[in-house]
């Protein structure tokens, strides 16, 4: 039989199995028709598998084959530093005194955590350069919110109506969207020809009506923007805060702080920097570090210490609020904290310093090859096109695509959106010069296979489980659960 | 001494070296230039020093040994977050790396592990909850409450929400601090004091247009509160009914809010499969009827087909989402709880459907017999009227804070005194008990309850 596609887990249902057992009551049963009022007890639930714990460990370990992760292979995927995660910070987070700690314990109960959450925020702190840290948010987009929300209490206790912020157009998506959210416009900001912004373009575009530039830096084309301070000081002088998106941090460690050049405002991707797994798309952590200014605004609760007495402080006048229930997605800041405590101040500075030399590296090696739009020294990720292959009907697409078929996963493609036909990659300072080399080997022969068969790439992937996929077919006809009808083609199922 | 290499960065001096020639530079110093002179920082990172993995190891212990676990302590404790069993299977999964160092399914071809096993979450969240489509998950039941209200602003385009006053005050909380920038005004809907549920005539007197009203059901107080009679009363006002599950075990048992003419539902997932962690990550979930979808936050998963015709699974219905949309998003969210879902469905799978409904009759049963055993002491009383799944609130003739500071040197941490969120519930606990507590351990709060009342009676009369 011919090894097709795993059935939905829903479709191997037995009726009478099961894959655990509940204890049995040691307390009277109780009549639900007494205890519960008249029709609030629901009918049977439709569809619900009934599988053995074998159906589903095997379920679950073949869809596992069919993943790619950072233990799989190299994940150059752009702007989202797919590092390896260090597993004694998995254990870590698997502690019982972390994992089985319930956030409404009294505090005396919890002193251990609350201290680990106070240092990390002190970490956090003189990594960037901030003033203090919230550990609140629950992914980078969550911090955004958190920290333009902050900006416009703080200027709705002054008094002053800015609505306006503004945006590079290299930014991550979730910066105007956040901005939004948070109750602003937004300005769109032209990056230069050389890709970063230019103190003229800010200048024009600054004024009492702005309360905010919101930019990344590096970039989303992995430069350094140059003009920061003298950016920042025009911003400053209307009156505005900077916000960096945090993104891209990884770079900076121990290199240069973004506080030191005038940056108020700074979220922390723990699941990128600070090397906690992705999950395949979150659980993230977001922190948020801030200058004295908006200290006063911070969600709620803050951490105190008192002596050596850790406690939650609920009152403050002036915050936002809270971002989510508790306090944040602890068992991340858990596995950062061990990561921070692993690496050190020296080891910090490493990974900043070998992320951007593994991405020059590949910049150098593969310009030629690919075309590189920005030809200048990267930081942490570099970004080519597909300009060179076009000619041949072969894109961005088709190159990621055939990346499969050498064992490699795509770099991030089509953004940032100022680049047409992007190749976003980022090959992160856990990648071995070995790695590296045979990922070049690969985009080089990607290249020539490009001039020579390119049907080869417009049909590609070949060797991985599932053909390309059609995508528009599933926007175009919305297939989002499984109802009980037969799959589209059962032949291929086992 | 040899210079000291780290585990998680493989460089050798003279693969740099090599690197550096390539690349065109002396060292990786040079590299660095490209940043101004003058913003380098020039001084080591006050940090401490690295250590190695053994020492993070004793490290991290030491300090998680100075928590006390649910483990070491007879918990009593719900609100928001449940002490559930989590079976073996569930941290096996969802600790394979094929899964958990992946990141968003990006690239369909690679990822199908992820994205089948959102679309079987997909699934689930819509059987549970009576709902036709659900997102790939939100960070947690408080933000997915949050997201809610601004969706249904979006559906009905009118901006005054009414929030119940029995929804998780930390949900009402975040709800408020994410309205504050879209410009939505809300209103926060009295209880009633004898049932401990929604006043719907509170409902039916709302004069203002309104975009929804968002409830908790069981509440938070644990009652269950009159879902029907409030969809009605919000729906003659022309605005769409949100239902916030927050202990979703509830649904193994209790008519689906869909059923019940609910028009969004949200609500914690960290029963199903996520431990306590002090709070997070947790799981949020929302599920909607089909024609609101386009309004929808988040990722979706959807089935297609690849190139061979074989089934497949892709994201889908991205034209909602700020990585396109940006600015006129139906969210900024991105990164979710990827991990947490599939523990969610990984659980869910497990227990199966015999397996969810008998657990949820379980939860019943020992809040039963810990709501008779509690107020079987005389200075206890029951709060509310109204039926309860796993959790209710009990009123002490004392001080809670005291109670519950006595009870702890018993290893007994019984429940949440409530006067934090609401002032004048200055008497009340709310108690809640799951599978993870024992007969035993719920007789012995009983008989401490007791022997506590009794000695301060002593003490009085002294």
């Amino acid at each position: 039989m011919e090894k097709g596609r795993e059935l939905l887990i829903f479709e191997r249902s037995s009726p009478g199995r099961t894959g655990v057992r509940p204890p049995t009551a040691d307390v009277p049963e109780v009549d639900l028709d007494k205890v519960l009022p008249k029709g609030a007890v629901r009918g049977d639930i439709e569809g619900f598998p009934e599988v053995s714990e074998l159906d589903c460990v095997r379920h679950f370990t073949r869809l596992s084959n069919e993943n790619f992760g950072v233990d799989t292979g190299f994940y150059p995927l752009g702007s989202c530093t797919m590092k390896y995660n260090p597993k004694v910070c998995e254990d870590a987070s698997r502690l019982s005194g972390f994992s089985r700690l319930h956030p409404y314990e009294p505090e005396g109960l919890c002193q251990g955590a609350l201290e680990l959450m106070h240092e990390l925020e002190g970490y956090l702190a003189e990594i960037s350069g901030m003033d203090a840290v919230t550990l609140q948010p629950a992914a980078g987009a969550q911090g955004e919110l958190g920290g333009m929300l902050m900006i416009a209490a703080y200027f709705r206790d002054k008094g002053e109506a800015r609505r306006k912020v503004l945006i590079p157009d290299t930014a991550h998506g979730t910066n105007p969207a956040s901005c939004r959210l948070a109750g602003f416009d937004v300005v769109e900001v032209r990056s230069s020809r050389d890709g970063i912004l230019t103190p003229e373009a800010i200048e024009r575009l600054m004024d009492d009506g702005c309360a905010a530039l919101m930019l990344t830096n590096p970039n989303t084309l992995g430069l350094f923007e140059d003009n920061i301070e003298k950016i920042a000081s025009i911003v400053h002088s209307k009156g505005g805060f900077v916000y960096c998106d945090g993104a891209n941090l990884n770079a900076l460690m121990g290199v240069a702080r973004l506080g030191d050049m005038g940056v108020d405002l700074v979220q922390f991707n723990l699941h990128k920097t600070f090397s906690t797994p992705h999950g395949g798309g979150g659980p993230g952590s977001g922190p948020l570090g801030v200058k004295k200014a908006l200290e006063p605004y911070l969600p709620v609760p803050r951490i105190r210490k008192n002596g050596d007495e850790y406690s939650l402080e609920f009152d403050r006048e002036r915050s936002i609020g809270r971002l989510k229930a508790f306090y944040g997605n602890f068992s991340v800041m858990v596995r950062a904290y061990a990561y921070i405590r692993l690496m050190g101040a020296e080891g910090l500075k490493r990974v900043g310093e070998m992320a951007v030399l593994n991405a020059n590296y590949l910049k150098e090696r593969l310009k030629g090859h690919f075309h590189l739009p920005h030809d200048r020294t990267c930081m942490h990720e570099c970004v080519f096109t597909d300009r060179l292959q076009r000619r041949y009907g072969v894109t961005t697409l088709d190159i990621a695509k055939r990346l499969m078929d050498y064992g490699f996963h795509p770099p991030t493609i089509y953004f940032p959106l100022v680049v047409d036909g992007a190749l976003m990659i980022e090959p992160t300072e856990t990648e071995s010069l070995q790695t590296l080399d045979e990922f070049i080997e690969a985009m080089k022969r990607i290249a020539k296979e490009a001039e020579e068969d390119p049907h080869l790439l417009k049909n590609a992937p070949h060797t991985t489980g599932t053909a390309r996929v059609d995508e528009t077919r599933a926007a175009r006809e919305p297939v989002l659960r499984w109802t009980g009808s037969p799959p589209t083609n059962p032949d291929h199922c086992t | 001494m040899e210079k000291r290499g780290f585990t998680c960065i493989p460089h050798t001096d003279e693969e740099i070296a090599r690197m550096c020639g390539v690349v065109g530079i002396a060292s990786v110093d040079e590299l660095l230039n490209v940043l101004p002179g003058e913003l380098r920082l020039t001084r080591p990172l006050r940090l401490p020093e690295a250590l190695s993995e053994q020492e993070v190891g004793s490290l991290l212990r030491d300090m998680s040994r100075r928590n006390t676990s649910t483990d070491d302590c007879s918990c009593f404790l719900g609100a928001g977050a449940y002490n559930h069993y989590i079976p073996s299977a569930v941290d096996h999964i969802i600790s394979r790396s094929e899964f958990y160092t992946a990141y968003t399914p990006y690239q369909p071809e690679i990822s199908q592990g992820t994205l089948q096993s959102i679309f079987e979450y997909q699934t689930f969240i819509c059987q549970l909850t009576g709902m036709e489509v659900s997102n790939a998950s939100l960070y947690d039941g408080a933000s997915a409450v949050a997201e809610a209200v601004l969706m249904a602003g979006r559906i009905t385009g009118k901006n005054h929400v009414l929030l119940s006053s029995t929804l998780h005050p930390e949900y009402r909380e975040t709800a408020l601090t994410y309205l504050e920038g879209g410009g939505v005004s809300s209103r926060v809907l009295p209880y009633c004091p004898e049932k401990g549920t929604t006043m719907i005539q509170a409902v039916e007197e709302c004069k203002d247009d309104i975009a929804c009203l968002v409830v908790q059901h069981p509440n938070f107080f644990g009652s269950l509160e009159e879902i029907e009679a409030l969809s009605r009363a919000v729906h003659d006002k022309g605005g769409l009914l949100v239902v916030a599950v927050a202990e979703p075990l509830s649904l193994g048992i209790l008519k689906p809010p869909g059923e019940l003419g609910c028009d969004i539902v949200v609500g914690e997932g960290q029963s199903f499969g996520s431990p306590l962690s002090f709070g997070g990550p947790y799981l949020g979930f929302m599920a909607t009827r089909e024609r609101y979808l386009r309004q929808m936050p988040g990722r979706i998963v959807g089935q297609t087909v690849d190139r061979n015709g074989k089934r497949a699974f892709c994201l889908t219905l991205a034209t909602r989402e700020q990585h396109i949309r940006r600015a006129r998003a139906t969210s900024n969210i991105c990164t979710n709880q990827g991990l947490s879902a599939l523990a969610c469905t990984v659980y869910l799978v497990l227990l199966g459907r015999k397996g969810l409904m008998e657990l949820s009759r379980l939860n019943i049963a020992k809040a039963a017999y810990l709501r008779k055993r509690l107020l079987d002491v005389k200075e206890i009383s029951a709060a509310f009227t109204s039926p309860c799944f796993n959790e209710f609130v009990i009123e002490v003739d004392g001080d809670p804070e005291g109670f519950l500071e006595e009870l702890l040197e018993h290893g007994i941490v019984g429940g949440l005194s409530l006067g934090r969120f609401y002032p004048e519930l200055d008497r009340h606990i709310l108690v809640t008990a799951t599978e993870m507590n024992t007969k035993e351990e719920i007789d012995r709060y009983g008989e401490v309850a007791e022997g506590l009342f009794a000695r301060s009676i002593e003490e009085t009369r002294r």
